[in-house]
Order: C-alpha cells, then structure tokens, then sequence
C-alpha cells in the first residue's frame, strides 16, 4: 500500500516545477506562449528573483526520504512545513509589499501576484501527504479516506468561512481609519435600534433583534408544523394528488423570495386584488396589514414550508415500518402508535425543519425588503448599514454578531435536546413491513391544514406564471406578449439565429453556475455529514460548529466578506465565477449536512460496521452501503444546492459583475424600476426551467430503494417532484 | 452497479465543471461601476463601445453598494470608472480618498452646479445630471379617496392625508436626506422638525430605500410617495396612473456624479469614457433609457418630459454643509429621537 504516498508525492513535486505558480488572466495562452510570468515555482525562484519560493522544495524532500524509509512521521512534516511556508510566504510578501507593516525593517518590499494552479496542487498534495502519514501513524483506524476527508473538508470550511467571517468580524471593532476602537463598537452593540422595547409599551417600535427573533421563532414553528403536514398526506396516506402535493411543495423553494413578496402585495396589498374585491362588495376597509409581521410570516412560510416537508419527507420515509408494526401486534392502535412510536422516531427530523426554517428566516432578506414596513429585521438593517446612506460597515458587523449569536444559540439548544438519544430504526435485520395508517383525526387535521395551503399556493404561483403575461395584473388585464419578447426573444439575423432577449445571458450564466455548484455543494455537504455522524476525531464540535456558520450568516454579509478576503492576494478570486461557485458551495453546504444527519442518525451502524468487517474500506462502505440507503437524502442535497445557487440573491449581490451577472440581480434590478412585469416574467421562466431541471436530477440520481414490500415501495417518489 | 455509475456521474460533473471554470475568458478593457437603472447603464456602454471600440464591463448596482464595493476592494480595484448615481457617496468617497482627481477640459462647458460639484470635491467627481425633489401621487386612489391633490410641501400634513404618505428613512437612503436637507434649508431647522413632526403621523411608512415610495405609490400601495421627480416620472412612463407634483415653495435635488476610481487598472481608457460621458451626445442618450434628469451639459436642452426647470423653485442646495458627516449625525440624531420614535 506504498501507492497514494507516492502518487501525491509526485503531484507536489510536479506543482512546483510543472505547473505555473502565480494566477494569470489567461493560463493557457501565458503556458503555451513560455510566458515569465507563467514559470512554475522553481522556475520563479532560479529566475524572477522568488527566493523565498525555495524552502518550498523541503516539503517534497522530506516527504520523500519519509516514504524511502517508511517513516510516516516524515510524510506529516513534510506535508505541515510545506503549507504552512506556503501561508507564511503568501501572507507576508503580497501584491504592494509586505502583508505586515513590521516586516518593513527587512528592507524594502518584494511582490508577488495571487497564487495559481500550481500553488493550489502544491497546496492539495501537502494536505494529502499529511492525511497519509497520520493513517499510516494508525489515526483513525489507518484509514487513509477518512483522515483526508477529515483534513480537506475542515481546511476547506476554515479558508472559505473562517477567513471571510474573521475579516468581517475584525471590521466590527475598528474605526473608519482602520484604528482599534473598542468603546464604539460596544456603542454601537447596546444600541436602541438593535435591543428597544418601544412596541411594548405604547405607540413605539421594537428593536430588530426581538423582531427578528419573534419572526423567526413564529416562522420556524408554522413552517415545521406544516411541513410534517405535507410530509403525512404524502407519504403515510393513499391521498390521489401526492405528486402534485409534490410539485406544489417544491414550488415555493425554486422561486426567487422577492417575487413572493410581490405577488402577496398584488394580492393582499392596499390595492391588491383580494383587498379590492372585499372593499368592493363586504365593506371590509382596506388597510396595510400585510406591511409587517403578518406578511413577512405568510411570505417566509409560503417559502421554508416545503424545505421542512423535504426533511420531514426523508425522515418518514426512512422510519422502519418494523417497529410500527410491532405496536399495532401489541394492539396499540392507530393513534398510540403514532404518539408512542412514530413520534419520538421522527424528532430528530422535527428539530432540524424547525432549525432550517428558525436560521432561514432570521437570515432571509427579500422577503423583509417586500414585506416589511415598518417592522424592522436584522438582516435588512445589515444590507443598509452597508450600503444605506449611513455607510457604517461596522454597524454592520455588529448586526451580523447579534444574528449570528441568535442562530448559533438555537443551534446549540437543538443539539443539546438530541443529544445521548438513539433515533436508530434502518437496521441490517430484516427491514420488510408496511407502515400502518394514520390516525383519523391526525389525518383530518393535516388535511385542514394542508389544503387551504396549497389553494393559497396555487392563487400565489398564478400570479407570479401569469403576471408576467399581462399587462399590469389588477389594473389591466389584457394580455400581452411584451415583457416575454424583451426578455426572452430570438432573432434570425446575419450569423443565423441569436438570443436577442435582455435577459438570455444572466439566465444563462445562472444555470450554468448552479449546474457547477450542485455536485460540489451536496458532496461536500453530505461528506461532512457522514464524518459528523460516523467519525470520532479531535475537534468535532469545532468542526460542527464552522459548518453551521455560513448558514447563520446572512448573504449579505457573506458577499462583503468574500470580497475582503479574496480581493487581494494570495486568494484572488474576485470577478471570477469560481468566487461565485465558492459562495454557493458553502453558503447551502448546511442544508447538505442536516439532510444527511437527519438520515444517517436513522441507520444503525451495524450496517458500516458489517461491510468493514468483510474487510471493505471505508470509501467502499460509504460508496456501496451508505450511500444507496441515504439518497433521499442525496436527492435533498443535490434538489437544494441548485435550486438555492439559481435563486439566491444577497449573498451574490455584490460579487456580480457584467460577465457573470446572475437571474435574480437582474430580477432585483427589474422590480427596482418597477418593472413588475419583466420581474414576473423572468420569475416564471426560471421556475420552468428549474421543475425540467429537477425532474431530470430525480431520474439521474434515482429513488430509495429499502426493501419493503409492494404497496410502501410504490411511495418512494414522492420525495421530490 | 447503479451506485458505481453514480459516483462516475459525479465525477464527470465535477470535471467538467472544473474544466468549465478554468477556461476563463479573458478580462475586459475598462470597468464602468454604473449607478443608475439597467437601461440606461447598458445604452450607454454599448454607445461608448460603438463609438470608441474600447471594450466595456459595466456592473450595475445601487450607489450605496457601488461605494460599498469601492471601500472593500480598495487595495486592488476592480473597476475603473464610477458613472452615475447620487452625489453624496461620489462625496464621501472623493473624502476618503478613493477615487482620482482629474480636471476634465470640458468642464467649463458644464452647468454651474456641475462645476461646483468639482470644486466642492477638489476635482475627484463631476456632476453628470441634476434631478430635483418633489413628490407624486396615485391619480386612482385620489379618486377613490374624493381628496383634493396636494400641491405644496405644508399640504402633506393635512388630516385629510393620514395615514396615506410614505417616504424613506434618512438613515438608510440618500433621497430622504436630501428631503431632510431640503426642508432644513428651506425653513431652518426648528421649524423643518416641527413639520416632520406632524408629516409623522400621516406617514404609512418609511421605506428603506430611496425609490421605494414612488413605486408603492404606482401599485396604489399609498397615496402619495416623497421622492426624486425624475423617479415618479418613470413610475409614470411604465403606465401607472401617477402625477409627479414639483412643490410650490422650491425644493432642493441630487447631483448624479462620476469619478475615476483611485489605482484603476485601465486610467486612460477611463478617461476617454469620462471625457465622453460628459459630451451632449452621450448625455442626449438618457431620455431614450426612460431617465429624464436635467443633463450637465450647458450646450444641450433638458427632455421635453422631465420636469420644467422654469417651473420648479430650486432652493441653493449647500452641497459642502449638508455632505459633512458631522451635520449629517446631528440632523438624524435629531430625526429618530423627535420625530421617528413619536407614536403615531
């Protein structure tokens, strides 16, 4: 078993005299035309004058007398000292000089550009050459997959969360100036705006952290609640309309938020048609309700509903029906076996809709900037302290602390409450039964519950399909094709047929960009999952909790961040798409690891522990026993990374730029203008094309398949539509 | 084995994915950061580049978000040149020094609030386009209301009105600022509180965006909205049923800038965009992108649709007092202690 350690010994030592070490505009064309600035590392050292690129080369050196004399140790070290020269080199000499004013004692300043291929393979083979060396040193079992899995994904969580999150947070206790000033930011921390009780007694307005904290508390329980709903009629009753249950449910999710918004005010607006017509013939007095509280919580429900059901979904699915039917033996009847049974089974999947729904909502921000009136949230106050007319960046980093400690508290209270319980039911024994029936009240209740829903759904996605295709929806209804033509049309020109249509190319890069998210964000998503679920190592909660941070942090503030820390070299990704790709990945990479948490905390470990005793490693185990079983939650994963990349809004809106302008910028822009129709009509051609796109991931990916018999297999699609 | 061909159909995804993202496409030849709406940004670059053959990139976003981006990317800039957008954050940054001083030899050919705009700045941005301030009303739901149309700033605290007015809130828009300013200068402070005071109670909301209330006011979502004449009337060019209103005691406006970005990477293609931006054929450009703001220009004559400048009182606007940071927190110190946290 000599092979990896040789392999990626190989592939470092080829990164620093093959590849070219710095970025370049144009790679290819830099190689081919033996450009300078395109030399490899050792090329750079010997001629451009990089001597501090040289102690590089001990990495390789070490880690190859390491694998002469089979000294793993020598691997680690080698590995270690390449990377962390590789950070030292590259923090201290940047773009202008020195990184650090104190280095400027060594004389007057070198410069580099940003890192390339080159030092990204260098930096890879390192980490791997370590993850080597420690199995070999017998960490956890020897096992070589699980100890790279482990080093990859958490040097990749602290680069791509940790760095942005520390130089957004270091923002907040400097000044303008850039001077450390402590007593402003805990000015700006006790700040009425932020903590106020004005709401509670008389006429004022609370602080948006208790409005923000009361939305998402309000919002996490309904949409939970109404996802388990969903997941009931869809899964556990003989209900005829399950796929279109399906496609309803999913709707919402593939709609950019904003358009919600905007069909609730044509709707239940002041002047909205629902309001209108009770003017008209009840006399009910039209009023702004829907500006506060009550919309935000209709439009984010509408919205984070069916992510609860697709969680809930998986985790009905997977619930054995042999434990069930062990009840209904023991003359339980329908109802205790829910109670008793099914109840505490699915818990840990009620925790988890109720987390996504509470983080979601505290971190949503289309729907507050629609619906909010006056009722102030943290997430808008963030964007407008960055970019309102204040320009107070630290006010903003202060928001984001207040969010943050919010979301990571429910985190934490959700943990502890799961915590030391098995909710195991998928085992190796024999797993054939059929799940029995709801009770009839449960039944009646979630059918009361589900139905006025989906005509509310179905009112709401009207318009959002429709509006697009009049002429001004409640004002003039006459149709037209206009909004449709501007955006969308194709003409026969000189060169043949070409899309003439504003809005082709950001719909184009959009998908595009989503497509290349998808398998990164639900790999490494379900990856981590897996290591959380079945590994054993030193710093797991840590590991947990950075994973979790992306997701509590509101785009907005992810976007600022990825621009402080990868505007500059050594990290210069800014104006790529790869910086577009990256935000995506590890923005939506939670839902990944909850959705395979959720799953995995269901199969027993007998399971991976058979297949390891058969004398199969782990990548084969995961690969061949974990996987088939858990691909709801692949499915879940896969579903979420694309359709959250495509309808993202905050997190992209500043690291757009003309190449890579993305759909909802350009359906922000729209509405901005009060373009509603060209907002609407582009809203309903991206749904279009994200339901094609969907039903196409389902057919790839495939359904469960746990062997039960007939009637219950029949059920397994109805996951996703 | 379906989960073996699985796993390869990952891969390939993910290898072409890599592949796809490697074969980035070289860079443009000039940045354009562009401040105002869509139509307009792309009309523009698209003359610029037809014109000159200079490739362009323009980025759209809100002038608060382009100075957002500008203080981020301050070490390493990304774009070149700043066109359009209100004045205030073209200020703030020529104050922090992140944009480039340059004096254009068209800039006496510029209208005199143009040319002061540059002085007030040391030369770091110009004015482009001059929008006055007014506020619109919903022509339907005055109907339906049977209220008389307001005409004047002191008509929008009448009781008649409750409940019906929106405007932004200055501490997160540019607009409402300039609404405060506006009515400071044209009343003197005491007396312009006092008036936001009663304005309070007939307010629905106060939006955190600038534009916000004239788009509301389109949907029929409030009566009247406060805002950029120039922003009503496009509300109004889309086929909504609104009046744009041009106070009768005066009122103040924005100044849209442009500025050279400090270290850009493409200064002298930059420039020849500047020099032509400021040209009456490029500013002749801005009615045909539905923007009828009053041009920089002195050689060229407003849109017939903007707003009549002989009918509009322009007050004179203190540009240098009301961009100073000090004046700034006082006012909204004194805004959201008397007026904002008043029940209503």
């Amino acid at each position: 078993m000599k092979r990896p350690e040789r392999l990626w010994l190989a592939l470092a030592a080829a990164a620093l005299v093959v590849l070219p070490w710095y970025g370049l505009e144009d790679t290819v064309d830099a190689v081919l035309a033996l450009r300078p600035e395109a030399m490899p590392a050792l090329g750079q050292a010997a001629f451009g004058g990089c001597f501090w690129l040289l102690p590089l080369l001990l990495a390789p050196a070490l880690a190859g007398w390491g694998v002469a004399r089979g000294r793993p140790r020598l691997l680690v070290a080698g590995g270690v000292i390449g990377i962390a020269w590789l950070a030292l080199e590259g923090l201290a000499i940047i773009h202008r000089g020195w990184g650090w004013d104190f280095l400027s004692v060594l004389g007057p300043a070198p410069t580099q550009p940003a890192l390339g291929w080159g030092a990204l393979l260098f930096a890879l083979s390192c980490a791997m050459l370590v993850a080597i060396g420690l199995a070999r040193l017998g960490r956890c079992r020897g096992d070589v997959f699980v100890v790279a899995a482990i080093l990859l994904t958490g040097l990749s969580i602290l680069l791509f969360i940790g760095l942005p999150l520390l130089s957004v947070l270091a923002s907040a206790v400097r000044d303008d100036a850039g001077h450390t000033d402590v007593s402003q930011f805990l000015h700006k921390l006790t700040d009425g705006s932020i903590w106020g009780f004005g709401c509670l007694h008389g006429g004022g307005a609370c602080g948006s952290a208790w409005n923000s904290l009361a939305m998402a508390l309000l919002v996490g329980v309904t949409s939970t609640a109404l996802g388990l709903a969903f997941a009931l009629v869809a899964v556990r009753t003989r209900v005829r309309m399950k796929s279109l249950l399906g496609l309803l449910s999913i709707l919402p999710v593939i709609t950019p938020p904003f358009v919600i918004g905007l069909a609730l005010i044509i709707l239940f607006g002041h002047a909205g048609m629902a309001t209108v017509f009770l003017a008209d013939h009840f006399d009910i007095p039209r009023s702004r309700w829907i500006y506060g509280l009550p919309g935000i919580a209709i439009a984010q429900t509408l919205a984070f509903t069916p992510i609860a059901y697709l969680v809930m979904a998986g985790v009905l699915q997977a619930v054995s029906p042999s434990m069930e039917e062990a009840a209904q033996t023991l003359r339980a009847g329908p109802w205790r076996t829910f109670r008793t049974v099914t109840w505490p089974l699915i818990r840990p999947g009620i925790a988890n809709a109720f987390l996504i729904g509470f983080i979601e909502s505290m971190a949503d921000f289309g729907n507050p900037l629609m619906l909010g009136g006056n009722y102030t949230v943290l997430s808008t106050d963030i964007f407008f302290a960055v970019v309102g007319a204040t320009h107070d960046q630290g006010r903003a980093a202060v928001l984001a602390i207040v969010l943050l400690v919010f979301t990571l508290s429910a985190f934490m209270a959700q943990r502890l409450w799961q915590e030391g319980r098995s909710f195991t039911s998928v085992s190796g024994k024999g797993d054939a039964g059929l799940h029995p029936p709801l009770p009839g009240g449960l039944k009646a209740l979630c059918a009361a519950a589900v139905l006025p829903w989906i005509v509310l759904t179905v009112v709401v996605y009207g318009i959002i399909l429709g509006g697009g295709f009049v002429v001004d929806f409640g004002r003039d209804n006459s149709l037209t094709l206009k909004y449709f033509l501007t955006a969308f049309s194709i003409e026969h020109g000189v060169g043949g047929w070409f899309l003439s249509g504003s809005a082709w190319s950001s719909f184009i890069t959009t998908l595009e960009l989503a497509l290349v998210a998808m398998p990164f964000t639900a790999g490494l998503g379900l990856l981590t999952a897996w290591l959380l679920a079945r590994q054993d190592f030193a710093g797991k909660g840590l590991f947990e909790f950075g994973t979790m941070m992306s997701f509590a942090i509101p785009g907005t503030v992810i976007g600022i961040a990825y621009i402080l820390a990868f505007n500059v070299p050594p990290l210069e990704l800014t104006g790529t798409g790869i910086i577009l790709v990256l935000a995506f990945v590890f923005r939506n990479m939670p839902v990944g690891i909850r959705a395979g948490l959720a799953s995995l905390s269901q199969l027993d470990r007998s399971l991976d522990e058979a297949s390891l005793t058969l004398g199969a490693r782990s990548f084969r185990t995961v690969r061949l026993v974990v996987l088939p079983i858990i691909r709801p939650a692949v499915i879940t994963a896969m579903v979420y990374a694309f359709v959250r990349a495509v309808t993202a809004v905050s997190a992209v809106i500043f690291l757009t730029t003309a190449q890579y302008q993305l759909a909802t910028v350009y359906i922000v822009g729209r509405a901005d203008v009060g373009e509603d129709g060209m907002a609407l009509v582009y809203s309903a051609a991206l749904i279009v094309v994200m339901v094609a796109a969907l039903g196409i991931i389902v057919l790839l990916v495939g359904r469960q398949r746990i062997g039960r018999r007939g009637l219950a297999a029949g059920n397994m699609g109805v996951g996703v539509a | 084995m379906i989960q073996t061909s699985t796993s390869i159909r990952l891969l390939a995804v993910a290898a072409v994915g890599a592949a796809w993202l490697a074969a980035t496409p070289a860079r443009a030849q000039i940045v354009v950061y562009c401040g105002v709406d869509e139509d307009w940004c792309r009309g523009m670059v698209t003359e610029f580049t037809k014109e000159t053959g200079i490739r362009t990139d323009m980025t759209r976003m809100s002038n608060g978000e382009i100075y957002a981006k500008l203080r981020a990317e301050k070490d390493n800039p990304r774009g070149d040149i700043w066109w359009g957008g209100t004045g205030d954050p073209h200020l703030q940054a020529a104050d922090d020094g992140l944009t480039e001083p340059y004096v254009s030899p068209m800039l006496p050919k510029l209208r005199d609030w143009a040319q002061k705009y540059a002085e007030v700045s040391k030369n770091r941005t110009v004015g482009v386009y001059l929008g006055a301030l007014g506020f619109g009303y919903n022509t339907e739901e005055l109907a339906r209301m049977k209220v008389a149309a307001p005409a004047c700033w002191t008509d929008l605290i009448k009781p008649e009105y409750h409940g019906e007015v929106q405007m932004a809130d200055p501490n997160s828009s540019g607009t409402a600022w300039t609404v405060l300013a506006t009515l400071v200068q044209l009343w003197g402070e005491d007396q312009a509180f006092d008036y936001l005071k009663k304005l309070h109670h007939n307010i629905n909301e106060y939006t955190k965006a600038g534009a916000a209330p004239a788009l509301a006011m389109g949907r029929g979502e409030t009566l009247i909205g406060i805002a950029f004449q120039h922003d009503v009337i496009a509300v109004a060019k889309t086929g909504k049923p609104v009046q744009v209103v041009s106070p009768c005691e005066g009122t103040g406006y924005e100044i849209g800038a442009m500025s050279l970005i400090k270290g850009a990477h493409h200064m002298v293609e930059a420039k020849k965009f500047y020099e032509w931006a400021l040209t009456p054929a490029a500013q002749a450009l801005a009615p045909h992108f539905g923007s009828f703001q009053l041009p920089s220009n002195a050689s060229l004559a407003p849109p017939p649709e903007s707003p009549d400048l002989s009918k509009i009182k322009l007050i004179n606007y203190d540009s240098a007092k009301f961009g100073s940071v000090a004046v700034r927190d006082h006012m909204l110190k004194r805004f959201n202690d008397e007026v904002k946290s008043l029940p209503r």
